[in-house]
């Protein structure tokens, strides 16, 4: 379904602030797969969050989507066959639009836009039907600016948003990061819920170790650039915090050295 | 003074369309584009020299809006993929339109005194239908002594006006219309949900320019001449109108505020008018004029909103204190 292959960026290559985001990343996702990725900050997460989406290009390497090599498609083009969600709660939807109006662009991402009416009667109830799914109560409010909602109430309707379209691909990058620990819950559940109601194929980046072990069928954890472990089915099932810890250090640990061995 | 009232509502309603185009850009896309004084003459320029061509004076009229579409495009296009900052593109555009319009015009002036012009073919269907009489008649009852020479222009360019109010209405609300709006608002956003932002703001800033110079052609053959000078200013008078009307009549909705946009135009056609009838005030002070305006305009729906929330704290508090004093 998704495909990375030895895909390397480079951030301000020949400068002294040169830095590597991307070694050589290889990853396959198949159809249905559930990805979480963990790392340290800077690890490149991000990066290949918006190397996938088309928000960044590689230096080098292959982006392949359904089969199709997507790698030179600009952002809006690729979008339609991905959808994201931000961190920044903020970031996914319109505030100065009414949540059906964002509704209604969501509904389109996936098809041609036309000059015809956005929010139809018969769009406007498969809407509430989708909202009354998030149990928010928003479905009460399709006329509210988005700008007035809490954080938790946009990031659930960004989640929508990009959900109920069924996207081939699914990006999630810490999208609960922002919330107080009851919202980030309720998101949680929610992805959770939408993921398996629709089949996506998601890759979700957090923090939340616990997080990473309880969602999801596969986990990667990424450092320096690189994916430096993965694990899937009962192997993940069967994972602890503390195992994960370990493999943390035990890795870092040579990259510590690689470094050391580099230098010297 | 009745006739200049007249008058200035009259010029207000063909201002309206230019206002429409202002809202476009400044509001819906959250684009600074000051293209608008170069567009506007583009506008009057086109449907000039088109008319003395013997072009039919709708045919120059809509030749006018595709010259302003053109202009607005090359704009979006130094803003999008120069990747120029929009207040520059603007800038650089109206600038390359001022030698542009003296092209296109040959001189600086262009008289149509003598040419048929859309307003004078109006006319000669109207007069035949009785209705200035008609409309006279009610206000000789009322005690005027001079009357309008026409109830034809603000007819028809109410109907004309209202037309592109509600197209863009309705244009604000398509599938397109949405994507247009979000990318004045959340331009990430509206890219991860499959929008080629740079064809939207290109195509965005087109209209807007198309509607300027539409009113451009308009007002160069009601006043019944073209000049290169004519557009000095013009996008303050546009943002004029916008700011004026949304604190006269609300933006709640977009139906409402684009309403507000025109009843801005013809408010802003009024003051002024009524200024210049200030004897110590002449034509030449009509930038001062309409910058205060804009001030007032700007500052003081915030001032009044400041007070109200002052008095409802000191009210609150009031209440308290009786409170208190009752309990002791
Ligand atoms: N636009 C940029 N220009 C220069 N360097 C960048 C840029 N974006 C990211 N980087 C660098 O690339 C590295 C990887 O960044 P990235 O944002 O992918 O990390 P991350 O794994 O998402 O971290 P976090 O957990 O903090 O979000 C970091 O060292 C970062 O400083
Ligand atoms: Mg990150």
């Amino acid at each position: 379904m998704l495909k990375l292959q030895n895909v390397s960026m480079t951030f301000n290559e020949a400068t002294p602030d040169e830095k590597k985001a991307l070694r050589d990343v290889n990853l396959e996702l198949n159809q249905g797969d559930f990805v979480t990725v963990i790392g340290s900050n800077g690890a490149g997460k991000s990066t290949m969050m918006n190397v996938i989406s088309g928000a960044l290009f590689p230096d080098v390497g292959d982006v392949i989507v359904d089969g199709k090599q997507v790698v030179h498609l600009p952002e809006y083009k690729r979008s339609r066959l991905i959808g994201r969600v931000f961190q920044d709660p903020m970031a996914g939807t319109s505030p100065s639009m009414t949540i059906e109006e964002n509704l209604a662009m969501a509904y389109a991402r996936n098809k041609k836009r036309q000059f015809k009416l956005g929010v139809t009667k018969k769009r406007r109830d498969m809407f509430r039907e989708y909202l009354e799914s998030i149990h928010l109560g928003l479905e009460t409010r399709l006329n509210a600016k988005v700008g007035l909602l809490s954080g938790g109430e946009r990031q659930a309707l960004s989640l929508l948003m990009v959900t109920f379209t069924e996207p081939n691909i699914l990006l999630l990058d810490e999208h609960t990061a922002a919330l107080d620990p009851s919202r980030a819950e309720l998101i949680t559940n929610l992805t959770e819920e939408v993921v398996g109601k629709f089949g996506l194929t998601t890759l979700m980046v957090t923090h939340n170790m616990q997080q990473a072990l309880d969602l999801g069928n596969r986990l990667i954890m990424m450092d320096n650039g690189q994916i430096i472990f993965e694990v899937a089915g009962a192997e993940k099932q069967a994972l602890t915090i503390e195992d994960l810890l370990h493999k943390f250090k035990e890795k870092q640990g040579t990259h510590f050295g690689n470094d050391r061995a580099v230098l010297g | 003074m009745l006739l200049s009232l007249f008058n200035a509502v009259e010029l207000g309603i063909i201002y309206a369309i230019m206002a429409l185009g202002v809202y476009l850009s400044f509001r819906v896309l959250d684009f600074p584009d000051l293209t608008v004084d170069g567009s506007f003459v583009t506008g009057a320029g086109v449907a000039a020299i088109s008319i003395m061509a013997g072009v039919p004076p709708v045919l120059a009229s809509l030749f006018a809006a595709a010259a302003g579409f053109i202009a607005g495009c090359l704009t979006g296009i130094l803003h999008t993929k120069g990747k120029i900052n929009a207040l520059l593109s603007g800038i650089l555009m109206m600038i390359a339109l001022y030698s542009i319009n003296l092209r296109i015009m040959g001189k600086p002036t262009l008289s149509l005194l003598n040419e048929s012009t859309i307003f004078k073919q109006l006319r000669e269907v109207w007069d035949k239908t009785g209705i200035d009489t008609f409309f006279n008649g009610i206000l000789a009852n009322l005690g005027a002594d001079r009357m309008p020479s026409t109830w034809s222009i603000i007819f028809i360019m109410l109907i004309v006006t209202l037309v592109i109010k509600l197209l863009t209405d309705y244009y604000l609300k398509t599938e397109v219309g949405l994507a247009l709006r979000a990318t004045g608002d959340n331009q990430k956003m509206i890219r991860s949900l499959s929008a080629n932002t740079d064809t939207l703001i290109i195509a965005g800033i087109g209209v807007s320019n198309a509607l300027v110079a539409f009113s451009g052609g308009l007002i160069a053959q009601h006043g019944d001449f073209a000049d290169v000078n004519m557009g000095i200013g013009m996008i303050i008078i546009g943002l004029a109108s916008v700011i004026i009307g949304e604190a006269l009549f609300g933006k709640k909705t977009i139906a409402r505020a684009t309403l507000a946009v025109v009843g801005g135009a013809i408010v802003y056609r009024i003051v002024v008018t009524l200024a210049l009838r200030v004897d110590f005030l002449d034509t030449g002070d009509m930038k001062l004029i309409t910058a205060i305006l804009v001030i007032t305009a700007l500052v003081t729906p915030k001032m009044m909103q400041a007070r109200r929330e002052k008095k409802r704290r000191l009210e609150k508090r009031a209440a308290l204190e009786a409170v208190k004093t009752e309990g002791a």
